[in-house]
């Protein structure tokens, strides 16, 4: 347990810097049954209560207010099953996310969701976000990589949802489980679907002098039908943070864009004939040159400056702003521009490091927290952010859930009716709405629900 | 004022569909999913009970209602987004056609669910109907970006979205996939697409079922990844004995490595289908799912596949059976009786496999519903659900058995 301000305070954010409040107190329990425990001493006491992994979460999701307890679940952190023939593994929630792809490693097999925080989130975490990744855009995100789950429920009930091969036993409930960010109840055990590693791989750079080039360069690539592993792009002042950090990975800094492309599979034969039909694809959409990585080393340089770009940007000013939206892949040109000229309105740094392939943008907006004229330029800003991908067809989280940065924009992507629908499904889980209060989605908006 | 009249003024004359028998309750055809919420609405407010349908195809049209509403004005395809590999089609839409439509612009859905051709979107959808097509590309919940549904009680509720991620609010697609109808009508679905295959071939081997068991152990250790990868009981497969289709898409080079493999991993034993051979093959063996009486389908893991296999030989016979072994789960068709699909599911139960019943009269169905032996605390959930999405029970399904 920590209970003194010093403590309470290290637990005040996640990873979105604009949003903080300190927890009543912080409960860190030791195993299965202690959490069990945990949630139902606050089921009696009627508590509400934010259950929370490792903290990288940008929507400001595992927040919790001095009223509520935070269960940090960071210390359930054992690897329960690993079964290579079933391809699946039973973990708890606390178990970081690049340590169970490294614990299966040797099976030849992994754990395909890698969100950029995967060095430090937790598996926990990531069914609570649906969290996604680069190499989503060919495996797939967090949901469809979930057999089933042990949760316990707000009234401390404990509950298997799902059945231990993954279909469905009776309405997808574990499907309705993933990315309810914590309203549903608390995972337990997570039993994952192990994926095969590819045997061949071929990572590829293109540098565009135009984002809108590169931008239509995606499109062409989806369009063509070949699949890329992953699919990511970064924008000139993304480029030029990730060259000053220590993470230089060679992206040349005079691009508009550059592209990193990966392909794999099971067979060489086809992985390079589908990067050679990449390769003319990128040049046919005005690439100045397309890089080859050569070895492993240089493959891994090259998704380093991608990985750690949002860390590299921190050097760029005292906060960061990670945004998240998707929009229709075809719009991607279109909106990158408008995204610039959003920027340039108000006169704020936006970088741009995405899944393009997903059409999932990241716009990040680096700005002074302290300046409190140039932190209203950045609210109004991602709103005008978010408008235009909602306009262009998309949605405005891909990957890093609602929390609550973006309960003011759910109104407009979703009527009254179908807000209350979400509601009422919350309150068959947790009927007092302790779990994770105030978060994903806005009362206010609700029309009246009579039925539930 | 009759129900017909009713309806006639609310939907207009074109709604109400021609009786087929006079015993028959009428038959209502709203042509969008406004008037799909019009008519739930006034129902829940008449007290009038709705047995849904689509084509008509999979369901025994047989549930006791006052009225029929129909999918089949919803044929509309608003949205094909072949660049984007994106599709929004209403649920009355007759997967043959939305098929065709998608082949005109080049992309492909990769599902091929048991039933005839004309099976409409929202059968699909609603019993979460995944084939042979599901170990390479997931069950229909992973080709589904956003939904739109009509509660029991009329309200027009929308989900996701029609972008390739979406975490915005409750994921309520995947609640309302495979739900039997429970939690209210499926009126519109937005799918993702792929690019139409460029090579798509399927090798078979005809054996006994050990024989063929221990060929697919060999092609998994080889992790093909093949698109399908079925055992198909004599009948499917028209022939005297079992068989192993193995189904490989994708471009050109890979399917000819991955045949190339295949040869070796099988021992040289297995050989393709040809052309429209192949086509043709495949569609038998769903189509016959349509023309039993009864069917169902189980999920197990991968190294039960064996074990389970053999108790539904025992229990209820091979008459049509698909397993897919690397996945675990298997379809099963034929005649059975309420007893012994209950003493079966329960069976399965205690080895942790679910049975979801997919096909019936509604004699057996709702009987054995189409879900049941819950693991503890599911049932509450689902309970609550049902109340949330259908307050007065206006939508008439067996999702569980009548009490």
């Amino acid at each position: 347990m920590r209970a003194s301000t010093a403590e309470r305070l290290t637990y005040a954010a996640d990873g979105l810097p604009t949003h903080r409040t300190v927890p009543g107190i912080v409960v860190l329990p030791g195993t299965r049954e202690e959490l069990i425990d945990v949630v139902r001493l606050l089921a009696a006491r009627n508590v509400p209560f934010v259950p929370r992994g490792a903290g990288t979460g940008l929507s400001g999701g595992a927040l919790a207010s001095e009223d509520a307890v935070l269960v940090v679940l960071t210390r359930l952190n054992r690897i329960v099953a690993i079964e290579p023939l079933n391809r699946r593994a039973i973990v708890e929630p606390g178990v970081v996310n690049l340590k169970l792809s490294a614990a299966v490693l040797p099976l030849g097999l992994h754990y395909a969701p890698d969100p950029s925080s995967q060095s430090a989130c937790t598996v926990g975490g990531n069914v609570a976000e649906n969290a996604g990744g680069p190499h989503c855009l060919k495996y797939g995100v967090t949901t469809n990589h979930i057999l089933s789950l042990e949760v316990v429920l707000a009234d401390g009930s404990v509950v298997e949802l799902g059945s231990p091969a993954g279909d469905a036993w009776g309405p997808d409930l574990v499907g309705g489980f993933v990315g309810s960010e914590g309203n549903f109840g608390v995972v337990t055990r997570i039993t994952v679907k192990l994926t095969p590693l590819p045997r061949a791989v071929r990572t590829l750079l293109a540098d565009f002098l135009s984002l809108r080039a590169a931008g239509e360069a995606v499109s062409g690539i989806i369009a063509s039908g070949v699949v890329p592993a992953a699919l990511e792009m970064m924008d000139q002042s993304c480029i030029g943070a990730v060259e000053d950090s220590v993470y230089a990975a060679g992206y040349p800094r005079d691009a508009a864009a550059v592209l990193l492309v990966e392909l794999d599979g099971r067979f060489e034969s086809a992985v390079t004939s589908d990067a050679e039909a990449v390769d003319a694809l990128l040049r046919a959409h005005g690439a100045r040159s397309v890089k080859a990585a050569s070895d492993p080393a240089e493959r891994e340089r090259l998704w380093q400056g991608r990985k750690k770009a949002f860390g590299a940007m921190g050097r760029l000013s005292r906060d960061l702003v990670v945004q998240d939206a998707v929009v229709p892949r075809t719009a991607l040109p279109d909106v990158l521009e408008e995204i610039g000229a959003i920027a340039a309105r108000y006169r704020l740094r936006v970088s741009n490091v995405f899944h393009a392939g997903d059409g999932n943008l990241h716009p990040n907006i680096s700005f002074d927290a302290t300046n409190p004229d140039e932190h209203e330029r950045v609210q109004a800003a991602s709103a005008e952010i978010m408008k235009t991908c909602i306009a262009s067809g998309g949605t405005i989280t891909g990957e890093h859930g609602v929390g609550v940065d973006k309960l003011r924009y759910m109104p407009a992507i979703f009527d009254g009716e179908s807000l209350a629908a979400m509601h009422a499904v919350r309150r068959v889980f947790d009927p007092d709405q302790r779990v994770n209060p105030g978060k994903v989605v806005p009362l206010h908006a609700c029309r009246e629900w009579s039925a539930a | 004022m009759s129900l017909i009249e009713k309806i006639t003024t609310l939907l207009g004359q074109d709604a109400v569909l021609e009786r087929r028998s006079g015993d028959e309750p009428p038959r209502i055809a709203p042509a969008a999913p406004d008037a799909v919420a019009l008519l739930l609405s006034t129902a829940n407010a008449e007290g009038w009970k709705v047995r849904v349908e689509g084509s008509g195809t999979w369901m025994p049209g047989d549930a006791p209602a006052d009225l029929i509403l129909t999918t089949r004005r919803l044929d509309k395809i608003p949205a094909l987004e072949s660049q984007d590999l994106t599709v929004t089609a209403e649920s009355g839409v007759g997967l043959d056609v939305l098929r065709r439509e998608l082949a005109d612009r080049g992309a492909w859905l990769a599902l091929d669910p048991p039933g005839l051709a004309g099976r409409t979107l929202g059968s699909v959808v609603a019993t979460a109907s995944a084939g042979p097509l599901r170990l390479g590309y997931g069950s229909v919940r992973d080709h589904l970006l956003g939904l739109a549904f009509v509660t029991g009680d009329g309200r027009l509720i929308q989900s996701g979205g029609k972008v390739m991620k979406n975490v915005a609010g409750y994921d309520l697609t995947r609640l309302e996939t495979g739900a039997f109808g429970a939690f209210g009508v499926i009126v519109l679905a937005h799918l993702r697409l792929r690019t139409l295959p460029r090579a798509d071939v399927t090798w078979v081997l005809e054996g006994s079922r050990e024989d063929l068991t221990n060929a697919v152990d060999d092609i998994n250790a080889a992790m093909l990844e093949p698109a399908a990868l079925e055992l198909l009981s004599p009948a499917p497969a028209r022939r005297e004995r079992w068989m192993l289709a193995v189904r490989l898409v994708g471009s050109p080079p890979h399917v000819a490595a991955a045949e190339q493999e295949l040869r070796i991993a099988g021992g040289g034993r297995l050989s393709p289908l040809r052309g429209e051979e192949a086509q043709r093959f495949w569609q038998h063996a769903a189509e016959g799912f349509a023309t039993k009486p009864v069917v169902f389908r189980v999920g197990g893991l991968p190294d039960g596949s064996d074990g389970l296999l053999d108790l539904l030989q025992h229990q209820v016979g091979d008459d049509w059976m698909l397993a897919s072994p690397t996945a675990g789960s298997a379809r099963w068709a034929g005649d059975t009786s309420v007893d012994r699909l209950l003493k079966l599911r329960r069976t399965l139960a205690a080895r942790e496999v679910p049975l979801t019943l997919e096909r019936a009269p509604w004699s057996v169905r709702s009987a054995v519903g189409h879900f049941g032996a819950y693991r503890e605390g599911v049932g509450p959930l689902i309970a609550g659900l049902r109340k949330t999405f259908d307050p007065n029970g206006v939508l008439v399904q067996a999702a569980e058995a009548a009490e």
